[in-house]
């Protein structure tokens, strides 16, 4: 995995974790392979692995049974908090940088409406040609 | 007791100081990164470590013991050339590697030289420099030493050969050794750290987890290296 070296690897690699149970590629209740074998896979040093492990036991995504291994959670409440984070920091991003491009929160409401449109029916989209007129003809 | 011991070390090329004191202690069970510009000296350090330089002042302890033939058998080096006779193939490297450290695990040196589909008989001068440097790197990684020390593992090899050279390390280490690696690649290899220590005018500058410093700084080991070595 390619990772961002400006921040913590071992909360890069939490996320990841988190994205693949949110995105059904792992599922609850799964057994995890163990700590070596999940380093290998995401290239970093089995230190690291162990932490981000820690880390999720201590937010209760994974747990471990004794002799058994280590499991997904299967508490569905805690991975709909996760999946209400994620979309809240992803729609916040994407807020940020419309606004910084010059849309206004209504513009981007009206943007959003009119590429869902688009999708529907295919209707011509010509899109904001200048900040501050109507998003859509 | 620690793993690496080092206090006041101090040594000079001639006139000029290159280490002026410098004092670390590494724990077991981490890879830690040993970065510096060129000439900070960290060959030297390493080969301090190693018992191959000895003219300095200061102790170095290994698990315990001052650096002698006690500690030759804790301590795995891979030095910046690669020392293999070129007129040798890789079996009777494996006997001279056998010859001199006990803890060496032939089956696996054997294994490891398979799966880069090297042939036995073949001559080392015959390879290519990435082959050789593999294969020392497998060599020294075979032994089952407490500290390994790497100098430069990756110097002048390609990206896809960095890749085997890194998980090579991630697979051989165990949580009762360490690895001590310089490089210059910072940005390719900062994601194996646990740790760095940085050198700087003869002492160490910095020795902290890698994780920490990326969340206090907001940078990459590389950036931050940039950063310290303006």
């Amino acid at each position: 995995m390619q990772f961002d070296n400006n921040s913590p690897i071992y909360l890069q690699i939490i996320k990841e974790m988190t994205l693949r149970i949110l995105s059904g590629v792992i599922k609850p209740g799964d057994k995890l392979p163990s700590v070596r074998e999940l380093a290998t896979q995401f290239g970093v040093n089995p230190n690291t692995m162990q932490r981000a492990m820690t880390e999720m036991e201590r937010e209760g995504l994974v747990y471990t049974e004794r002799t058994n291994g280590r499991f997904l959670t299967e508490q569905t409440e805690l991975l709909s908090q996760k999946k209400a984070l994620f979309a809240k920091e992803e729609t916040e991003k994407y807020l940020a940088y419309m606004q910084k491009i010059g849309f206004t929160q209504e513009e981007i409401i009206l943007y959003l409406q009119a590429l869902q449109q688009k999708g529907e029916n295919d209707h011509e989209f010509i899109g904001n040609q200048t900040v501050g007129t109507s998003v859509w003809k | 007791m620690s793993l690496l011991e080092i206090k006041q070390l101090e040594h000079r090329y001639g006139n000029k100081m290159t280490l002026a004191g410098l004092n670390l202690t590494l724990e077991e069970g981490e890879i830690i990164g040993l970065l510096g510009p060129n000439g900070v000296g960290k060959t030297t350090l390493m080969k301090m470590i190693c018992g191959l330089i000895s003219n300095y002042e200061g102790s170095i302890l290994v698990d315990g013991n001052p650096i002698g033939i006690q500690t030759k058998s804790l301590v795995s080096y891979l030095p910046d050339q690669t020392y293999f006779r070129k007129s040798e193939n890789i079996r009777s490297a494996i006997g001279v590697f056998r010859d001199f450290y006990k803890d060496f695990d032939e089956k696996k040196a054997l294994e490891m030289a398979i799966d880069l589909q090297l042939d036995a008989k073949q001559k080392i001068g015959s390879m290519s420099k990435g082959m050789q440097e593999k294969l020392q790197l497998i060599f020294v990684m075979s032994r089952k030493a407490r500290l390994f020390v790497l100098d430069e593992p990756m110097g002048g090899i390609d990206p896809s050969t960095r890749d085997y050279i890194l998980t090579t390390i991630l697979n051989q280490y165990t949580e009762d050794s360490s690895v001590l690696l310089s490089t210059h690649l910072v940005h390719d290899t900062e994601q194996i750290f646990d740790r760095v220590v940085f050198l700087k005018q003869g002492r160490v500058f910095i020795n902290e987890q890698v994780d920490i410093l990326r969340a206090e700084t907001g940078m990459s080991m590389d950036q931050y290296f940039r950063e310290v070595y303006r």
